[in-house]
């Protein structure tokens, strides 16, 4: 009833299509590289992500031996099969390819349609057909194979290739579990260290507790910038250095201001009468905290613990700074700026599926815990 | 040791040595310094009452100060400090910024993120929010256009690296150019326009955000003045503009505001997409070209982001407090 359009059936199909384009814009180009991380490298130059069901053309060379040669009448002749070619073969393993043009020349690989027969500069008739036989006639002896460049219909391809590669070759697999090794102890610390302050923020009575709790806003938004040199620093003179310490104590501190801030929201607002109660009933601050809040804020200790982990899982800054630069503690992300981006620019296969392995799993945390990310953001955004 | 072994330890540690302390300071407070027994039963316990919080507090308050309140303080103390460190430059660093090109560039640029960005998204996270609202798949359409922000920066960038990417066979952009018969352009290289770009995959990723915040808002509203005004006649734009968006006007300044913030910090895409080149330098990636070179101007490059941040800052603080009252 109160809709922008909701008043009647037009008005009500173009919402829809509006929504409809919205997520198409929103989601394609994740589609576009999920899709191109499963497709060979000609594939995905030759043809768009979009084309991958489908036949793309591709040009491939073959090299035609001569030793079949023989002499009919005056001429000498050559035939035989492109598709029996061993690297034209390996693309075609069920062999139903079809010619769709053919060239002499490596600079106009699909000059002629199949059928068409054509003089090649060494002497002799060159024809290919659509199914790849071809037929060499010359009036000399032939001693050397022609090269042959053939454009083909070649079915869609796709391969767990570039897996293999990202995970194996490209050391993609210990940036992962580096990744793994920053995030979990920079999500599980700051938690119980956050939540025992936002309780004395919440429940306790103290002078100055309005000032700090003004301060942990304020906090919230200082720059991460700031923070590199000095603490770089810092952590160089006590002999931390760019460590994986140094980075879970990085990540905690930085975190901190959000937990703080958000559980004490969450906190403040559980009932009254059951602190109150245990209070009456002889419960030290330390006894409500473990016994009652806890338990009661899990929904908050989860919205908070799945933030951190993603903020930590997807963070480019603090591990550029913090962590020492060589590969054996880089992390995925500057695995991916540093040196995917550099040294495979332009390998497409690769770099999609190296995006496609570091967003994985924040994809599945993000879908299975929806619900929790959500709470968390509406606690969370200073109201 | 591996990393991995080091990592668990540091759990074990760090979260033994949380629940330790505070076992073990609490238990000392009550037992020992102010037991509560003997003559001075009632007043051991108040003042057991007093310290406690502190107690509570100490490790966040610790961890706060030394990452997040000494480098402010910090940073502006290394800034007036030349390259290396030893000598004292006064407002030099700063004064060299401010004649220099790039940086006036990365000025400007930034501004120019920091009202587009926040607009854009807001605009489209509230324009999702409305259309979903009350729609038969509208749960999953917002769930969809929230995924963006589960994905890194490095990786939307990568992600639209693809969309951008000047071969017509890559790029979706160019390949629709071609088949208008239209040459093929890179993008990010067309002076100006690359840094909108830019900005888009940044508001791809926070339309979710605001959208999440803001469909929450109207969710809120309440029935009888949605009602009232239909019942005098109001169309659905003039509901929309005139009854909604006014009651939801404060959780739009911050969702706004959340997103400038968070401009002001994103180096990742402009790293990743240009590297700076082209002219889309911005604020957070100027700085991390400084960073290990000259620590001294990179200080000053943060301190200036930090003036940028500092009006929010403060206007969230007052908030806070109002709301506290």
């Amino acid at each position: 009833m109160d809709n922008i359009a909701g008043q009647n059936q037009g008005g009500k199909i173009a919402v829809n299509i509006t929504v409809i384009i919205l997520v198409l814009l929103w989601l394609l180009p994740t589609i576009g590289l999920f899709v191109s991380s499963f497709r060979e490298r000609d594939q995905i130059s030759n043809s768009g992500w979009w084309q991958a069901p489908f036949s793309v053309d591709l040009n491939f060379r073959a090299r035609v031996a001569a030793d079949g040669a023989r002499q009919e009448g005056d001429l000498y002749v050559l035939e035989g099969n492109l598709f029996d070619d061993p690297e034209i073969a390996e693309a075609f393993p069920d062999g139903n390819g079809s010619v769709s043009a053919f060239g002499t020349r490596a600079v106009a690989p699909d000059e002629f349609a199949p059928g068409t027969a054509t003089e090649l500069r060494s002497g002799g008739t060159l024809t290919v057909q659509a199914d790849g036989s071809f037929r060499l006639e010359s009036a000399e002896p032939i001693d050397r194979g022609p090269t042959v460049y053939i454009a083909a219909e070649t079915p869609p391809r796709f391969t767990l290739l570039n897996y293999d590669t990202v995970l194996n070759a490209n050391g993609m697999d210990r940036a992962f579990i580096n990744t793994l090794t920053v995030t979990i102890p920079a999500t599980i610390i700051p938690i119980l260290i956050a939540a025992f302050a936002a309780y004395a923020l919440a429940w306790m009575d103290f002078p100055g507790r309005g000032v700090l709790i003004a301060a942990v806003v304020g906090l919230l938004v200082v720059p991460l910038q700031l923070a590199l040199v000095p603490l770089l620093s810092l952590h160089t003179s006590i002999g931390i250095g760019q460590s994986f310490l140094g980075i879970w104590l990085a990540h905690t501190g930085f975190g901190l201001p959000l937990a703080v801030y958000l559980l004490r929201n969450y906190m403040v607002g559980l009932p009254r009468d059951i602190i109150e109660g245990a209070k009456v009933d002889g419960a030290t601050d330390f006894q409500i905290f473990t016994k009652i809040i806890l338990p009661l804020s899990f929904p908050a200790l989860a919205s908070f613990a799945i933030f951190q982990f993603l903020w930590t899982w997807n963070d480019l800054l603090v591990a550029k700074v913090f962590l020492p630069s060589g590969a054996e503690s880089q992390v995925m992300t500057v695995k991916i700026a540093d040196d995917l981006l550099g040294s495979r620019g332009g390998d497409w296969g690769i770099l999609a599926t190296a995006a496609f392995v570091s967003i994985a799993v924040p994809l599945i945390v993000f879908f299975t815990m929806q619900r929790y990310l959500v709470r968390g953001l509406l606690a969370g955004s200073v109201k | 040791m591996t990393p991995v072994l080091q990592g668990l330890l540091t759990i074990i540690i760090g979260v033994g040595g949380c629940v330790g302390y505070f076992y073990a300071s609490n238990i000392i407070l009550d037992k020992v310094i102010f037991p509560a027994k003997g003559p001075q039963t009632g007043r051991n316990i108040n003042r057991a009452n007093k310290v406690r919080p502190w107690l509570f507090l100490f490790p966040a308050m610790f961890a706060l100060g030394l990452y997040l309140v000494y480098p402010v303080v910090g940073s502006f103390y290394r800034s007036l400090f030349n390259r290396a460190g030893d000598e004292f430059i006064g407002l030099g660093n700063y004064a060299n910024l401010f004649a220099e090109e790039a940086f006036r560039t990365a000025v400007f640029n930034n501004l120019l993120w920091v009202l587009v960005v926040p607009a854009m998204a807001t605009f489209l996270g509230l324009l999702v929010a409305q259309l979903t609202d009350r729609m038969a798949w509208g749960n999953i359409a917002k769930s969809l256009i929230f995924m963006p922000m589960a994905i890194s920066f490095v990786g939307a960038s990568l992600i639209w690296k693809f969309v951008y990417s000047a071969n017509p066979d890559i790029g979706i952009i160019n390949s629709i150019r071609d088949s208008m018969g239209l040459s093929p352009v890179d993008p990010l290289q067309i002076p100006f326009w690359n840094n909108f770009f830019l900005m888009f995959i940044l508001v791809w990723i926070q339309t979710g955000f605001a959208m999440v915040i803001l469909s929450a808002a109207l969710r809120g509203i309440p029935e009888e003045t949605i009602e009232a005004a239909i019942i005098d006649g109001a169309n659905p734009f003039e509901v929309f503009f005139q009854i909604k968006v006014p009651q939801i006007m404060g959780t739009i300044v911050v969702v706004w505001t959340t997103i400038t913030i968070l401009v002001l910090k994103v180096f990742d895409i402009v790293y990743t997409m240009t590297g700076g080149n082209f002219d889309t330098e911005i604020l957070p990636s100027y700085m991390m070209s400084f960073m290990f070179r000259d620590d001294g101007r990179a200080t000053a490059v943060a301190f200036v982001i930090m003036l940028l941040v500092l009006p929010v800052m403060i206007w969230n603080i007052r908030q806070a407090r109002k709301e506290m009252r």
